[in-house]
């Protein structure tokens, strides 16, 4: 089995409207019921709006904060969700799913795992 | 000899290899080892008995080797092995039984090669790497980009495919139809690549033609129950057989009716011709099989007066039930202006829902500009021949397009 991480992307701006948000959110709890009955989720979660993120970075012991996020767009993570599949077309299958209840975008990527040999132990 | 058999048989060699190693670099590794011992063996040894065989089970003795060697990833893959490959085949009886599952391995690879996660011009890069055995060299040469670009494309694919773990096998039934879809729309890809000759040498050109029919006969093959795939093969078969008449000696472009139609490859007519009555036996059309019927059409024509424009025009009007997009909306129209006039046609290809979507491609200016040439409006077309020459990029369809613009001119003064 390996591990995806299903990232939702969402548009920046205010959130849509309710009349347009509640099945929505129905369609996800849906999948979200679907996907743990299958034995398939690992780990999820949902974020605030990317104007609320912080960027650090180190160099040189230096210390540089700015505001968020850290890539430019008009679109930013909004959410993500973490399976577990046998396969990218299994992992595809949950994400076409997720994508038809969010009607959002989803990126899947793999996780690193055992027999990728360079990341042992993490 | 050994050329013509790595040709043929490479590709079935790393498929059987990444079923049972379970990784495609492996397995290529593998078998390039293999086919350096046979260069080295064969010319004193003689062919074996089943070249494909020893092949396969001498890349197979290599990988074990191999990783045995590697101690870091032998726990591994020898567990792995001890499930596929318990008993490591060594005599030729046995090498030949290998053969067995080796035709659902090569469809195993069309897919993973195929597969929609790899963009366009990755899936493309592979099928010709994993199954026509072609050289990075040979794809890169073949796609006008650096060998170094041609290489690390194939590099991070195949590193998607592991890491992200690409199935290696046939869909399943209710995913086929769409794979089957885009495993035909990377071959036709490859051979239209071959065949318009954006850029490149002529010769790499049609050998791209040559492993796309290769490929799909294969595929052919080992789907015999899909007609699309037919469908596939028997219009490039048709469209490959006007090959020598398309181009004259200098390599400008000869349009259809233009054509020295003696020039035409009566067998490959022939093979595409059997394959449209099977389809049509079938019954079950689609984009495919219709291009291909709408090429059969022309290649019954002694003549181009003589071609049955209705037949044609019926089977686009098919097509383009299936496929309601512009650019079938103006092949069309090229029939329909065969059957009802320039007139009528003129009036489909000047409506907003193609010449909108088309305004950029040459080929919309190109057919315009003939039918208000044959319409008796020739400054109106020498205008759309010069805005087609304004967007082809292919220099033996700008010489065309030159030559029926000079053609114009005495009459426009």
């Amino acid at each position: 089995m390996t591990q995806y991480l299903l990232s939702i992307y969402q548009p920046d701006g205010p959130a849509p409207d309710p009349e347009f948000l509640e099945p929505v959110m129905r369609d996800v709890e849906t999948w979200n019921r679907e996907v743990r009955a299958a034995n398939a989720w690992v780990f999820s979660g949902g974020l605030h709006p990317a104007s609320t993120s912080t960027v650090l970075r180190v160099k040189d012991g230096d210390e540089l904060m700015t505001d968020g996020p850290f890539t430019e767009g008009k679109e930013h993570l909004g959410g993500f969700t973490v399976i577990s599949a046998p396969d990218l077309d299994a992992a595809l299958g949950w994400a076409r799913k997720l994508a038809a209840a969010t009607t959002l975008p989803i990126e899947v990527r793999p996780l690193f795992d055992d027999a990728d040999g360079s990341c042992e132990g993490s | 000899m050994i050329e013509r058999i790595y040709r043929e048989e490479y590709g079935r060699a790393v498929a059987v290899l990444t079923r049972v190693f379970g990784d495609i670099d492996i397995a290529e590794e593998a078998v390039q080892e293999a086919f350096a011992a046979a260069v080295q063996r064969w010319p004193h040894d003689g062919l074996p008995p089943s070249p494909a065989g020893w092949i396969i089970t001498t890349a197979r003795n290599r990988a074990v080797d191999r990783l045995r060697r590697e101690s870091k990833r032998t726990e591994r893959h020898i567990a792995a092995m001890s499930l596929d490959a318990a008993a490591p085949t060594e005599t030729e009886a046995e090498a030949n039984a290998e053969e067995g599952p080796v035709q659902d391995d090569r469809l195993r690879m069309i897919f993973t090669c195929c597969h929609p996660s790899l963009a366009p011009n990755v899936q493309v890069a592979l099928t010709l790497r994993l199954l026509g055995g072609l050289t990075t060299a040979e794809i890169a040469h073949a796609f006008v980009v650096s060998e170094a670009t041609m290489a690390q494309r194939l590099v991070r694919a195949k590193g998607k495919i592991r890491a992200a773990r690409i199935p290696y096998r046939v869909p399943f039934e209710a995913d086929l139809p769409d794979r089957v879809g885009g495993v035909l729309r990377t071959l036709y890809l490859i051979f239209n690549e071959g065949y318009t000759a954006s850029a490149g040498d002529r010769l790499v050109r049609d050998d791209l033609c040559a492993e796309a029919i290769r490929l799909a006969r294969l595929l052919a093959q080992l789907m015999p129950d899909e007609p699309e795939v037919l469908g596939l093969l028997g219009l490039m078969l048709l469209i490959d057989s006007r090959r020598a008449a398309r181009t004259t000696a200098d390599g400008e472009l000869v349009v259809l009716a233009e054509q020295d139609r003696r020039l035409w490859d009566r067998k490959l007519i022939e093979e595409g011709h059997r394959i449209v009555r099977a389809c049509l036996r079938r019954d079950r059309p689609g984009p495919y099989q219709l291009q291909a019927a709408i090429n059969a059409v022309h290649a019954d024509a002694p003549a181009a007066e003589e071609t049955d424009w209705r037949q044609i025009l019926a089977l686009y009007d098919q097509l383009l039930r299936f496929t309601p997009t512009p650019v079938v909306a103006l092949h069309r129209a090229v029939a329909l202006a065969e059957v009802e006039g320039p007139a009528a046609a003129l009036a489909v290809v000047e409506a907003p829902d193609v010449a909108g979507p088309m305004a950029r491609q040459h080929l919309l200016h190109a057919v315009r500009a003939d039918l208000l040439r044959r319409s008796g409006r020739p400054a109106e077309a020498a205008d759309a021949y010069r805005a087609a020459l304004d967007r082809a990029d292919n220099a033996a369809e700008r010489t065309f397009l030159e030559g029926r613009l000079a053609d114009l001119h005495p009459s426009i003064g």
